[in-house]
This record gives C-alpha cells, structure tokens and sequence, in this order.
C-alpha cells in the first residue's frame, strides 16, 4: 500500500473505474451471467474504495482489491437473500475462496464474451449499443439516455430488462465458435460504430446530447483489438473512426459555422490521428479479407489525402462505394455512391444515381436530400432544388447545418 | 397514435416573427412543415398569438378573475401546437428535436389521449 493524497487516490480510483471496470465485471458476471448483480456488487465495491483507499492507501494491486471486494458483497448477498440458485452459482463459480486468488494473481480478460453477450442476436438490435455503453465502459444510464433521445427511466427500464434476459434466456458467456463469428462480429462492430455515429454528430455541437461518446467509441474499437488483434473489420472500423475523428476540429468554423469535407481546411486535421488511421487500415489489408469498415475506411483515406495536398481522388472513391454498396446497400451507401459519381462522373449521372433509390425509404433521411438539393443547384434548376433545400433543412437537427443550407437554398 | 408537439419559444423565437423575408428561423419552420407533410405524419397544428396578447381567466369563489398575460410567467412561452401520426415515442422524439423551436425554445412531446376526449365528446 502507498499512501498518497486525497487527490490521488481519488484519481487512482477514477483511473481503475474507467480502465477496468469493463474486466472487472465481465470477471464477476461471466460465471453467474446475472450482469445487474455483478453492476451492483461492483458500484459497492468502488464506493468501499472510496472510503478505504484514502485512508489505508491504494492497493498494490487496485483491480484485484476491487474484485475480492465485489466478491464478497457478492456472497453477503446471497447468505441475506438464502437463495439456493444463487448460492449454487457463486459456488460453482468458485467463490468460496474469495481472497487468495484475485488479489495475488493477474484474471483472465473476458471482455470479448462481454460484448458478444451484450450483442447476442437474442437481445433487440437497438439495446446493443447502450448495454455495451454500460457494461463494458461503465456509463450510467442517465447519459446513454441522454445519447439516445430517451428518458433516463426508460433507458434505465429498457437495460433492467435486457439484463433480466440475459439471465433468464441462458445467454451463454462465451466467444462465439467460427462458424458463427462473422455475424457476431458484426453485431459487435456495428453496435461500436452506433455509438460512433451518435458522438460524431453531437460533438459537432447539436447540444450535449452524446458528446464524448464517439471518443468512448473508438475506446471500445481498442478494447476489441486488444482481444482479437487479427481482425481486419476490427482494424477496419478503428481506421475508420479514427480518420474522422482526425477532422473534429476543423468541422466548425467561426460562430460554431459548420463547414462541410469539401470545404475544410486539412492543416487543422490532426496528422497523427491520419497516420494512425492508415497504419491500421494497411495492417487490415495484409490479411485479405476485405469488408464492409476495411472499404468505409478506405473512403476516408482518400479524403484524408487533402491532408498531405492530393487532390480527392473521386473516381477511387466511386468504386469503393460501388463495392460497398454490393455488399450492404444501406441508404447511407447509396446516398454517398451517388455524391462520388457525381464528382467522379457528372451532376447528371449522380442525380440519376441518386433516382435509382426508393422514394418512400427516404423520406426521412436527411443526407439524402442534402445531397440531392446541392446536385439540382449545381444543375441550375432552382425550383427543384429549393423543394429538396427545404427537405434537408427540415429534416436536420442540428441548427449550424440548419444555417447552412438556409444560406444555400436558392430564393 | 398521435403526438402533440408543444412549441415553446423564446422572446428572441417569437421577435422572428416581425422580421422580413428571409428570415432564418421562419425559414427552418417553413422547410420543416414541408418535411412533415412529405413524411405523411402531420395531422394538424396551428401557431398561437404572441404572450403578451393572452388573457388568463380563473373563478375564485364564484367571482371571475381576469389576469393580464399567459397563464405562467416563463422564460419559454407555448407559441404553437403540431399533431403528428407517429408509430412511437421514439419517432415524436425525433421530429422533436428537429423542430427549430428545439434550438430556440423547447418542444414538449405529449400523446393525445383519445380515452379522455371520448368520455367527453361520447
């Protein structure tokens, strides 16, 4: 033990919450699959610390000391309650020595059966996300609410309930074997990549809803590679987010003015975030196996050229789109195929591009518009644009875009 | 079901109004009526006068009180209503947030409750 100040081993404890809670409570919750008790035990356990660190010193050893801890709310709780099922789980856990083992020596990782858990296809889609949020990383249910647009009783409701599932469906705890592990992986990345798409349109400044989100993102992406270094979707997504996180800054101008791609100034890109970026998307081609991220992130890289003064390549941009949008034509694909073909081609043949989508499926998706009304501008009919301007307008919720496009629309 | 959308707006919000074309808050208001009517989720709504045209009236004891102003003096003043047909909470909440009221204002999300309007109307 090393006695510090106050001030440190508040720091230590803050340290150890954000770093390991995420193995901590995949150790505590993956025998007995109950991840509400696990949260529980291990919320007390970080309050004990708060007590008794400050005045015994922080442990040599701060994850084992928290999980011993854990451990013993853990079994306190199951002699109150006297329930057998409980008890046989914490036995047949191993839990009857809760001293020794922990506290002297390193426990396995099992973050990944954690987030496969929290991605299982038995669990809605949409509860992916904020069960990884709060697993794995720790956020409380009142700011993944917040990122998500729901009441903090809801989300709060909405997790209780997939909890409950979890242990009641028998969810197993276990790295999928690989027959299946392609679309669990992908449950994995695209619920990483959610969380992503939330923080990147808030910390451009909509409201506070989310921010910092896309930073815990790209934290999960790192968690991931850490498990399995070999996986070139993995290396995909984390490029990918990495390459835009590299343009955070210069997103906005002047009076909190939004500023799109095209007309950012790359010298207020962050270089070694890019270079970062690269080294993982060059490390992911090694292996072969390209996919979805592994082409999303190959698209930024071309724009992230600007940064060393290319001019946007388009037409490789047109045919990574073009890939991608064989393997999963989302609208969000589409929608960027046909701004790449009509750089790459002609206004004409993007606006046809972008024709070739249902009308009903983008009613409300706004980029889509965007993309539409710039296309009718740059074609000089006016009416048609202004029409789609206001679609666009009246679909964003951010208020400098909002400003954006009012500026743009024609009268 | 449907939703109302309560539209509080700011003394700046509601100064918008007096300005000439074009005007960048009636402009977002204007695109974003059009986009709830090409969603096909718009039922129906209306824009309320400015605050400071409300007349308040409570009876106390049987005696009519008449109160110059809206009903609660806040920063935030209700200046209009917009009725949308929507699968979910989740759905209203986001027309919500798009609603330029958001940013200028608030916009509270309420169902409708058809169950108490029908013991009224039969």
């Amino acid at each position: 033990m090393n006695a510090g100040s106050d001030e440190d081993t508040h720091r230590a404890i803050e340290r150890v919450a954000r770093e390991s809670y995420g193995r901590l409570l995949a150790r505590l919750a993956s025998h007995t699959r109950d991840v509400a008790s696990a949260e529980d035990v291990l919320g007390d356990a970080l309050v004990a610390a708060l007590t008794t660190w400050p005045r015994d010193g922080v442990p040599r050893n701060p994850e084992g000391w928290l999980i011993t801890t854990a451990r013993h709310f853990f079994i306190d709780r199951a002699r109150h309650e006297l329930v057998a099922r409980a008890h046989d789980a914490l036995l047949s856990a191993g839990l009857s020595t809760p001293n020794d083992e922990a506290m002297a020596s390193e426990f396995p990782d099992e973050r990944l059966e954690l987030l496969f858990v929290c991605t299982h296809p038995a669990i809605d889609p949409a509860m992916h996300t904020p069960l990884m949020l709060q697993t794995v990383l720790g956020l409380d249910a009142a700011r993944i609410a917040q990122a998500f647009l729901v009441s903090p009783a809801t989300m709060g409701q909405r997790l209780v309930r997939v909890k409950t599932k979890i242990r009641a469906a028998g969810i197993p705890f276990e790295v999928p074997n690989v027959s299946e592990l392609p679309g669990r992986l992908d449950a994995v990345l695209e619920a990483i990549y959610a969380a992503f798409g939330i923080g990147w349109s808030a910390t451009a400044g909509i409201d506070e809803r989310g921010r910092g989100l896309a930073e815990e993102a790209i934290w999960l992406a790192r968690v991931l590679l850490d498990l399995m270094p070999d996986e070139p979707e993995a290396l995909g997504l984390l490029s990918l987010m990495l390459h835009c996180e590299a343009r955070g800054p210069a997103r906005r101008g002047p009076g909190e003015r939004y500023i799109p791609l095209s007309e950012q100034d790359p010298r207020r890109w962050s270089l070694g975030t890019i270079e970062e970026a690269e080294r993982h998307l060059a490390r992911a081609s090694t292996f072969g196996r390209t996919g979805r991220f592994q082409l999303e992130a190959a698209i930024q890289s071309v724009h992230s050229g600007r940064a060393h003064g290319q001019e946007t390549d388009w037409p490789a941009i047109a045919v990574f789109y073009e890939r991608l949008a064989r393997l999963s034509p989302t609208m969000r694909t589409l929608t960027g195929r046909a701004a790449a073909v009509a750089e790459a081609a002609s206004h004409t043949a993007g606006l046809a591009a972008l024709d070739t989508i249902p009308h009903e499926s983008v009613s409300t998706y706004q980029p889509y518009w965007a993309v539409r009304a710039h296309l009718l501008q740059r074609l000089g009919r006016s009416g048609d644009a202004a029409d789609a301007f206001d679609r666009a307008i009246g679909l964003t919720e951010d208020p400098a875009v909002r400003a954006f496009l009012l500026d743009k629309r024609p009268d | 079901m449907q939703f109302a959308l309560l539209i509080y707006e700011s003394p700046k919000a509601f100064a918008a109004r007096k300005n000439d074309d074009p005007d960048p808050y009636i402009g977002a208001w204007r695109a974003y009526y059009k986009a709830i009517v090409d969603a096909g989720v718009y039922v129906g709504g209306d824009a309320l006068e400015v605050p400071e045209t409300a007349t308040t009236v409570r009876l106390t004891n049987g005696t009519r009180r008449v109160q110059d102003g809206p009903c609660a003096e806040t920063k935030e003043q209700l200046a209009g209503i917009c009725v949308l047909e929507l699968s979910s909470l989740d759905a209203a909440l986001d027309w919500a947030a798009r609603c330029p009221a958001a940013s200028l204002g608030a916009v509270e999300v309420r169902p409708l409750a058809p169950d108490a309007k029908h013991r009224i109307t039969g």
